[in-house]
């Protein structure tokens, strides 16, 4: 599948063969075209199928991805994730959050130098673990941080 | 307002309850609490705010066709730079000792020549209808950045107010008997899971003087002293503060005076 | 009409530390209004970041990122003084940008 996918994608320059490719699943879209959006992926209602979406079906735990987020979060409406992943020749990172009505929370991909790395707030219903899974060299790599979300007090 | 404050309010007497009882909890949950506000605070949507509050400060409005850019915040007409540290303290103009925000509703009605209504008419904003006080409260502040809180201590009206906002700070009244020092005058106080700094003295009201005004979190908004003492009020059962009253500029002159020094470190965000 | 967006760019050893923070709603379409009805869907589902007019980042988020989302990305290879922009399209087909220098 992933051999398959990735001719298509050195040919790609023809439309036809983009969109038969496309209508047979071979293509991510985000790859395909500019401004498309995994919706297959987004609606995606496990975190399981989200990564079917984008390939992922089979990840490897590595260590090598770093996320830095804080145990407690005061409000689930904004909770701040950094994400790095060491794992040579990174191309691509999701964000998902298990227990979101939609685990799917964003695919990054990076080109010509910028770095594996983001740092984005999300919305989390309840306190849940967080996945990133990264992409490099065909393969996929995952690591996990759970996250507790309080219903707060003041905080000011 | 009814049905939010009765939802509130069995929350928060709940949790009140909670905050005379319960022991201290885990220092590492406290970290990881520490460590949530700080990630929140490195690049906080305030900054949107200011860049709208700048616009809003040179826009001609009201019947007078002005901009608010002959205000006077303390420094000199238009002197906008370190003004806000220097708040809240005495005008001649008007004799009384004034906050950032009453001053701004009085350039709002002096210089454009908005009637006492238009300029109240919305104070406190929403996601869907925003403040203009808000915008223009987050870009004065802004230009305060780094300058150590100064606020005026030497004219008799500044001194007078410096009194009135300490014996507003431990005035018990309201259905609950509470005053400002039921929560924020003693150490070690919470409810639930944040701390409650104690602001009547002057580690505690550095800290919490120089972070607000704030995007918060919960309204999605940047909000102001003001609201913050309003919505304290709100919370404590007392009767709703006039907007910009003596008594509200006491309470705010009292903590920056207690801030004396710190420097500004610029419209941050809170939960 | 799209709210303010900011960027701000710094070098930090080999690589520019970009920030940037855009103003929008991002609903969820689950929120309720002050009407008791459901507020629609209207989130940014595209993003994207250019160095000197290249792309070097496309992101696609969803609705459960926070409400007046703030961003950071690492762009090596980059040098003071290049220009980096950021773009952002929505479910609704509205866009913004900005536009920063390398500091």
């Amino acid at each position: 599948m992933d051999e398959a996918r990735r001719t298509v994608l050195r040919s790609a320059g023809a439309t036809g063969v983009l969109a038969a490719a496309l209508a047979a699943g071979l293509l991510k879209p985000e790859r395909a075209i500019a401004a498309s959006w995994n919706k297959a992926g987004f609606d995606a209602k496990s975190a399981v199928d989200a990564l079917k979406s984008i390939g992922a079906g089979d990840t490897k735990e590595s260590g090598d991805i770093v996320i830095e987020a804080p145990q407690i979060a005061e409000n689930g409406a904004v909770v701040p994730i950094e994400i790095t992943s060491k794992v040579p020749g990174t191309t691509a990172l999701a964000v998902l959050i298990e227990k979101n009505p939609f685990p799917l929370t964003g695919q990054f991909r990076f080109m010509d130098g910028a770095l594996p790395f983001v740092k984005v707030n999300v919305k989390m219903g309840e306190s849940s673990i967080v996945r990133v899974v990264a992409e490099a060299g065909g393969k996929y790599y995952t690591a996990t941080k759970e996250v507790k979300v309080t219903i707060g007090g003041c905080g000011g | 307002m009814t049905k939010r404050s009765l939802r509130r309010g069995a929350v928060t007497t709940a949790a009140l309850i909670a905050v005379a009882a319960a022991p201290a909890f885990a220092q590492d949950e406290k970290k990881e609490i520490q460590k949530y506000q700080q990630m929140i605070a490195e690049g906080s949507p305030a900054e949107l705010w200011e860049l709208s509050g700048e616009e809003l400060w040179t826009k001609k409005q009201g019947p007078k066709n002005a901009s608010l850019e002959g205000c006077d915040l303390g420094l000199g007409a238009g002197k906008v730079k370190g003004a806000y540290a220097h708040l809240p303290r005495y005008f001649k103009d008007t004799g009384r000792v004034m906050d950032l925000e009453a001053r701004l509703l009085y350039c709002m009605e002096t210089l454009q020549g908005r009637s006492d209504k238009d300029a109240r008419a919305r104070l406190f904003g929403n996601a869907n209808k925003p403040s203009e006080m808000e915008f223009l409260v987050a870009y004065i502040v802004g230009q305060s950045r780094g300058v150590p809180m100064a606020a005026g201590a030497s004219h008799p009206k500044e001194k007078e107010a410096f009194e009135m906002g300490k014996a507003l700070f431990f005035y018990r009244a309201g259905p609950w008997d509470f005053s400002c020092a039921s929560c924020h005058g003693e150490e070690g106080k919470r409810i639930r899971m944040q701390d409650l700094p104690v602001l009547s003295e002057p580690p505690g009201a550095r800290k919490a003087y120089t972070t607000w005004p704030a995007y918060r979190v919960s309204n999605s908004q940047l909000k102001t002293m003001q609201w913050r003492l309003n919505d304290c009020y709100r919370q404590m059962r007392f009767p709703e503060p006039t907007f910009g009253s003596d008594a509200t500029i006491a309470l705010t002159h009292y903590m920056a005076v207690l801030a004396k020094g710190a420097p500004y470190a610029g419209p941050g965000t809170k939960r | 009409m799209a709210g303010p967006m900011k960027a701000r760019a710094k070098m930090q050893g080999n690589y520019a530390d970009v920030r940037v923070l855009m103003s929008h709603p991002m609903e969820t379409g689950q929120r309720k209004g002050g009407d008791g009805k459901p507020v629609p869907k209207h989130f940014i589902q595209n993003l994207t970041v250019k160095l000197n007019g290249k792309t070097v980042i496309e992101g696609e988020i969803s609705q459960a990122v926070s409400r007046n989302p703030v961003f950071s990305f690492r762009i090596g290879g980059a040098k003071p003084g290049d220009k980096i922009e950021i773009s952002w399209l929505d479910n609704k087909g509205e866009s913004n940008k900005t536009e920063t220098a390398v500091a």
